[in-house]
């Protein structure tokens, strides 16, 4: 059953619509993911999922109520990480903790939950004292503190170190096996992969493609990705026009294509007759960069 | 569906709604208490200027301006709205802006709890630390001066309530004017001014020439400072003086709700 319902949501900011025309589901116990460049509306959908914008028309429903009309029900099972917010400067970790946790009829133990993100040594420090990514951290801990039944996280892992990251990405799975759905707004692609089972692809407010990271890897055009450096130069050699090469490009005399299955065949028979080795050859798939890229590309 | 596990939620929800606010008003109080700066103008600079100025010795000679009582008589009342000024209109509104400015009632607004909260925590608090300071500036007026307590102690006291939440008043309209906490402090620190002066800081009222004592007792701290000034000397506070003050207070506050932001 869909947890999350989104239908026709538009929102424009003065006349400029910043959200045109988005629809989606997300299923219970799902990770979904929203990708998309900046300015495309992601942050605009996901606030009108928390009942923080209004839409100007379409209908969201979560768990079947209504993020605005049902506002006080809402928040009580979404628990939010927002793109951009503050905490009091003089707050401390730990008092930020045991407030958010106050305000939830059935919050998390916030103690373990602190360790967890790395914060269990900063819990006297004051907000305005911590780091870039420990305030990251504790906002993502007070998304979780309420135990809620949908995770909505805005850029989750921005401003994080690699470690932090991967650490934050194994709590979001682990989140998840406890059944919780989670709404994943991220600019990272290797994020996207490893954690959404769908991701949707919003560009300039509509969704450009909603499939699985590895579905929206082979939708794209040039799905393998072959390079190698050539024993001779290819200057004669027609290689464009090989079946399904959708790009070649030649740098400091390494050439990559971007094709499908049938273009690495082709290529090999190529050479092969024009009596050209193929050193250090490569064929591997391309990555949801490249789809991403691809899919955004037309109207960026 | 049969049966469900779910309790009565309207019961649950009310009893974590209040302690949720209960946690709030905790958390604001320690917050309020780390604001050294705001703490001395509110709750220890009125007394200190009562102080240095009730040892002048002339501010303690019976004064024909003041209609007889002595200058520090007069300063009490002066001292008691000095307090409330320094809380609504100075402390206040920059606290408030930012805390609009900062995205920290946003943050707020994606809880269960209302950043409405937040603002009657600090409404609150100000209210409170200003009354606290009032009480100070009554005490050491008595112990260090011998000003007597006010003979009429409910018109007192009704005044220093109407008084209080007039500058709680003022100070969320400031709040709501303003986009950020610069510009709450510009906008505070232009309505400070006329405000300390209404309230008798440089001139007690009483003592002000006649037109200009009318203008003055119809703002909201001159209209303080004379009820302030009747109940002190015994008799029952004004209706006028009582009535001005709650019509600002009430217009204040309409104005407030009207134009404040969330975000
Ligand atoms: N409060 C606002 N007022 C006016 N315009 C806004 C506001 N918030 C967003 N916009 C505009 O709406 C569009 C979508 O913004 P949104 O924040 O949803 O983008 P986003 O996809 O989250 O981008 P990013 O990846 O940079 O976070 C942008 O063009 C932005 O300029
Ligand atoms: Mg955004």
């Amino acid at each position: 059953m869909a947890i999350i319902e989104v239908t026709g949501v538009r929102k424009a900011y003065g006349r400029r619509p910043a959200v045109d025309g988005v629809s989606f589901a997300v299923e219970e116990g799902e990770i979904f993911g929203i990708l998309g460049p900046n300015g495309a509306g992601k942050t605009t959908t996901v606030e009108c999922i928390e009942g923080l914008r209004v839409p100007d028309a379409g209908v969201i429903r979560v768990a079947g109520h209504d993020p605005v009309a049902d506002h006080d029900e809402v928040t009580r099972i979404l628990g939010a990480q927002l793109q951009e917010s503050e905490l009091q400067p003089k707050l401390t970790v730990r008092e930020a903790l045991a407030l958010y946790a106050a305000f939830y009829p059935n919050p998390a133990d916030w103690r373990p939950l602190a360790e967890r993100l790395g914060l269990g040594e900063k819990l006297n420090t004051r907000f305005a004292k911590l780091s870039g990514g420990q305030k990251q951290r504790l906002f993502i801990a007070l998304a979780l503190i309420g135990n809620p039944r949908v995770v909505v996280l805005d850029e989750l892992t921005t401003g994080l170190d690699p470690r932090a990251r991967r650490d934050t990405w194994a709590l979001i799975e682990d989140v998840r096996r406890s059944g919780v759905t989670v709404l994943l707004v991220t600019h990272f692609m290797e994020e996207a992969q490893r954690l959404c089972d769908r991701v949707a692809v919003i560009d300039k407010g509509r969704i450009a493609a909603l499939d699985t990271p590895s579905g929206l890897i082979r939708r794209a055009a040039g799905s393998t990705v072959i390079s190698f450096t050539p024993s001779a130069p290819l200057d004669d050699i027609a290689l464009t026009e090989l079946p399904q090469a959708a790009a070649v490009e030649e740098k400091h005399g390494r050439v990559t294509i971007h094709g499908t299955d049938e273009t690495v065949n082709a290529v090999i028979t190529l050479l092969a007759r024009h009596h050209i080795t193929a050193h250090q050859l490569r064929v591997s798939e391309a990555t949801l960069d490249d789809a991403f890229l691809d899919l955004t590309e037309a109207s960026a | 569906m049969t049966t469900t596990l779910t309790p009565p939620r309207p019961a649950r929800a009310a009893r974590t709604s209040r302690t949720a606010a209960v946690a709030v008003l905790k958390t604001e109080t320690r917050l309020f208490r780390r604001e050294p700066a705001g703490l001395f103008w509110i709750m220890v600079f009125p007394t200190v200027l009562l102080v240095v100025l009730g040892s002048i010795p002339g501010f303690r000679d019976p004064d024909k301006a003041l209609g007889g009582i002595r200058f520090v008589d007069a300063y009490v009342p002066v001292a008691v709205l000095l307090s409330m000024i320094m809380a609504g209109l100075q402390a206040m509104p920059p606290v408030i802006t930012g805390y609009r400015e900062r995205g920290i009632l946003r943050r707020m607004s994606a809880t269960p709890v209302r950043p409405s909260a937040l603002l009657g925590a600090q409404m609150g608090l100000h209210g409170a630390a200003a009354l606290i300071s009032a009480l100070l500036s009554l005490t050491v007026g008595r112990l260090a001066f011998h000003v007597a307590l006010p003979h009429q102690l409910f018109g007192y006291a009704l005044g220093l309530l109407l008084a209080v939440l007039s500058a709680l008043a003022l100070g969320a309209l400031v709040s709501a004017l303003s986009r950020t906490s610069k510009v709450a402090n510009a906008i505070g620190s232009a309505v400070f001014f006329p405000m300390m002066f209404s309230a008798g800081v440089w001139l007690p009222v009483q003592a002000m020439p006649d037109t200009l004592g009318r203008i003055v007792e119809l703002l909201p701290f001159g209209a303080a400072a004379q009820a302030l000034n009747e109940a002190a000397a015994g008799s029952w506070p004004g209706w006028d003086h009582l009535g001005i003050l709650a019509l600002w207070t009430v217009l204040l506050s309409a104005a407030a709700t009207r134009w404040f932001r969330w975000e």
